[in-house]
């Protein structure tokens, strides 16, 4: 009797597995709505008050696409005014923005699209990283020769390693590395700023005269540089770091420049020159020093282009500050070029309406609009021949971005290899973590040259498993 | 089964309430009745004893579902590598990723061992365990002790102390940010009064310290409850017997209040070390692991190497998740071995 209650105890248990294995899927992320007008009311009386014509389209035909966004300053909003316009042009086609954390894009995004519930299309940053979710639009795009001529270069970022034709996105921004100064508290403690006078001012100058400005004004901290691996590469490779071996292969442990920027950086943080909240009581492998920079706690700041819409709007006329070109090294005045890309996801059930999407939101002038309004460097070559109206009557933002513009020439040839690599970011994760170490004494100089470089091994070798 | 009949009306006039029960029960007794046809062919086949395997059933699913098949998926994928998502697409590894994390010169230092921030993260674990268990089980039981004494605004103490209980972990750990950054609550009152500016979130031993009693302020409220739930189940006469035989305060908590609470402690004890070894929430959003690896503990290693890197190695996570729930499975068997002993004496 026992025996058979354990029997049927197995056997029921075995059952439950069974329907735990065998339920089906979850639905697509991406569905046709239901009826529209449940959908979304706002946008589709927005869209109907625009083509009246198209009022009479079966509820059921509409096609709602999901867009992975997230935003730094005000692009969400930017992007929602745009899509709501062609909404109001394509009544079959909804677009359900979801802003995210930039967090999400970096960690949970890649699951999603791994598990083939991803949205239709992304913004996303690791551009050769996720190459291999992205759908190819050529078959669907009206004149595709319009992307070659006008993203040509920047498309085989987006592309998996081998693969010299697909067309899977366009840059919704391109951006530089490089610094920024509180040019206000330069003013103040009468310090002049070696930029104004020179085209090439080392990395040393620059902390000598920030920590002059930071000791005659009470600022707390002279530097500061975002968390990440990506900032720090520039600083590397300004001082001569090599990167990739001969063959094309992440080699750090045995390269002495970077090894400098790093004994630098560590120094920098012994000695009080730049703020430590930013790269030692922060863990993970992202964290960025803008708020301080808004706060005024440090005279220099090191980041990159993207930040600008936000100081136009956040600092407006507290302080004035400016972009300064990439401070100098044996290895030029650099920094790393990067860029965001909205890109077309392979999972989607809709690849013609996706197609459609960005279509119009990569025409010419709704990308200049997009340019204009966020004060984003547009990675569009027809934009950067006619210039972008920037909508900004501060002149700090105006010449900010001027500035980072005339950094894209002097940008170090390694510095875009290092951008078009598939596995930068298994490079840049273990350069935080293992400098972040460094930092607090668990790992010596030596040590951390040789755990970045295990890491990067062993992140490869997963990955090409 | 028996049929179960609608109850019949006891009095002619009947009330709203009565109206009302009268429909529940005829609702539950059409219910029982439509089970009862279900059921009495499938008890027939199986027998009764066996019914209750039946009853058990739709718990067991979702045990099955949430609990049993993720765990069974773990140990396959500890021994999978690649960086898919899909078990049919990960190459068999067999123990080479248990290779990996135990692959030390000596397993007292991080730094001699392949992966490092396991072994780091392992250590870290530990402290927190001990310190957080054995500080928390402590504060709460004097807690519960004073709380179960007739103070005065008692009912208000107990909801003071349980209050944090009730806070997401993420506002705690963001409200405790807030109080102990370099220009938090605490620096500015301390900078007030002359002192110095004290780097709390630069430190590691601040920070483990910092991260410890938050951790047990945010979670002692639950564990003092359950204590105190086992002091007021103690019978009163116990005391007066002692107090006759002469026993002072010491006395009669050493040899009456603490045996008797002996296995409420012991519940006390399994529930806070499992949750201690398992803690994440309030630390990832505190310190993120910091500084360095400081704060890195067991999940957060896990749950680092699994997902927040752009090579996702999940065949990795999963071995050290293993390595988490053996360990845990040990702790527990433990306590449980040491409550048994410690009911039969």
């Amino acid at each position: 009797m026992k025996q058979k209650s354990w029997l049927l105890f197995t056997l029921l248990l075995i059952g439950a597995l069974l329907t735990t294995m065998c339920a089906p899927a979850p639905a697509p992320a991406a569905e046709p709505a239901a009826p529209a007008e449940e959908a979304a009311p706002a946008e589709e009386a927005a869209a109907e008050e625009a083509a009246p014509a198209e009022e009479a389209a079966p509820a059921g035909d509409v096609v709602e696409l999901r867009m992975a966004w997230y935003t730094d300053g005000n692009e969400d909003i930017v992007m929602r005014d745009l899509l709501d316009r062609f909404e109001a042009e394509n009544p079959d086609i909804k677009v359900v923005l979801d802003t995210v954390a930039y967090q999400s894009i970096l960690e949970n995004l890649p699951i999603q699209l791994a598990a083939g519930e991803g949205p239709d299309m992304a913004r996303v940053t690791d551009l050769g990283g996720l190459a291999r979710y992205y759908l190819d639009l050529r078959p669907y795009l009206s004149d595709a020769a319009y992307w070659e001529e006008n993203f040509g270069p920047f498309l085989s970022w987006l592309r998996v390693p081998g693969n010299t034709d697909a067309i899977h996105g366009f840059m919704t921004q391109l951006t530089v590395t490089g610094p920024f100064i509180n040019r206000t508290l330069f003013e103040q403690a009468g310090v002049p700023v070696p930029s104004d006078t020179s085209d090439q001012v080392t990395w040393e100058e620059w902390a000598e005269a920030t920590r002059q400005v930071a000791e005659a004004t009470g600022t707390p901290f002279a530097m500061a540089m975002d968390r990440s691996g990506h900032r720090f590469a520039g600083a590397a490779i300004s001082m001569g770091a090599q990167i990739f071996d001969e063959e094309g292969y992440p080699a750090i442990a045995g390269d002495e420049a970077f090894r400098h920027a790093a004994e630098m950086l560590l120094q920098w943080h012994e000695d009080g020159t730049m703020i430590p909240d930013v790269w030692i009581s922060s863990g993970g492998s992202y964290a960025a020093a803008n708020e301080q920079f808004i706060n005024a706690q440090v005279v220099m700041y090191v980041s990159g282009s993207w930040q600008i819409g936000q100081f136009n709007e956040k600092i407006g006329d507290a302080f004035d500050w400016s972009a300064v070109p990439n401070p100098c090294g044996p290895g030029g005045c650099t920094g790393v070029p990067g860029g965001a890309a909205l890109v077309a996801i392979a999972d989607t059930e809709h690849p013609e309406e996706v197609a459609r999407v960005m279509e119009y939101l990569s025409s010419e002038e709704i990308l200049a609009e997009f340019s204009a309004r966020t004060l984003f460097i547009p990675g569009h070559l027809g934009l950067a021949e006619t210039g972008v109206d920037f909508d900004t009557d501060v002149p700090s933002a105006k010449a900010a971005l001027d500035v980072f513009a005339a950094q894209v020439p002097q940008l170090s040839p390694i510095a875009y290899q290092f951008q078009g690599y598939t596995y930068n970011r298994a490079i840049m994760n273990a350069t935080t973590d293992r400098l972040g170490q460094a930092l607090v004494g668990e790992l010596t100089l030596d040590e951390t040259m040789t755990r970045i470089q295990e890491d990067i091994d062993a992140a490869i070798a997963e990955a090409t498993q | 089964m028996e049929q179960i009949d609608t109850p019949r009306p006891t009095a002619p006039a009947a009330g709203i309430g009565e109206l009302l029960g009268r429909a529940f029960y005829a609702a539950f007794g059409a219910v029982m009745n439509t089970l009862d046809l279900v059921m009495t062919p499938i008890q027939r086949a199986i027998g009764v004893r066996n019914m209750a395997y039946l009853f058990v059933l739709p718990n067991l699913l979702i045990f099955a579902v949430f609990v049993l098949a993720p765990m069974l998926l773990n140990f396959y994928y500890a021994m999978t590598g690649g960086t898919a998502l899909f078990p049919q697409d990960r190459p068999f590894v067999g123990m080479a990723n248990f290779g990996t994390l135990f692959d030390c010169g000596n397993f007292l230092d991080p730094n001699t061992c392949r992966e490092d921030r396991f072994w780091r993260a392992v250590y870290n674990t530990a402290i927190f365990v001990i310190f957080q268990v054995g500080v928390m089980v402590l504060v709460s039981l004097i807690t519960a002790l004073v709380l179960n004494r007739k103070i005065k605004a008692r009912g208000f103490f107990r909801s003071v102390y349980f209050y944090p209980v009730l806070l997401s972990p993420v506002v705690v750990a963001l409200i405790w940010k807030w109080i102990l950054q370099r220009d938090g609550v605490l620096n500015a009152a301390a900078l007030a009064m002359g002192f110095e500016r004290i780097p709390f979130m630069l430190n590691a031993n601040w920070t483990t310290i910092w991260v410890i009693a938050i951790s047990i302020w945010a979670q002692m409220g639950f564990y003092t409850l359950i204590l105190l739930a086992g002091l007021q189940a103690i019978p009163r006469e116990m005391y007066e017997a002692s107090a006759i035989d002469g026993a002072g305060n010491w006395h009669s908590f050493r040899f009456v209040t603490l045996p008797l609470l002996m296995p409420t402690m012991f519940v006390v004890l399994v529930l806070s070390l499992i949750r201690a070894v398992q803690i994440f929430d309030h630390i990832f959003v505190l310190t993120a692991g910091g500084p360095g690896t400081a704060t890195l503990y067991l999940v957060q290693y896990i749950y680092n190497t699994g997902f927040s890197n752009q090579v996702q190695r999940f065949g990795l996570a999963s071995a050290a998740s293993v390595v988490l729930g053996v360990t845990l499975l040990i702790f527990t068997l433990i306590q449980l071995r040491l409550s048994r002993s410690s009911d039969s004496t």
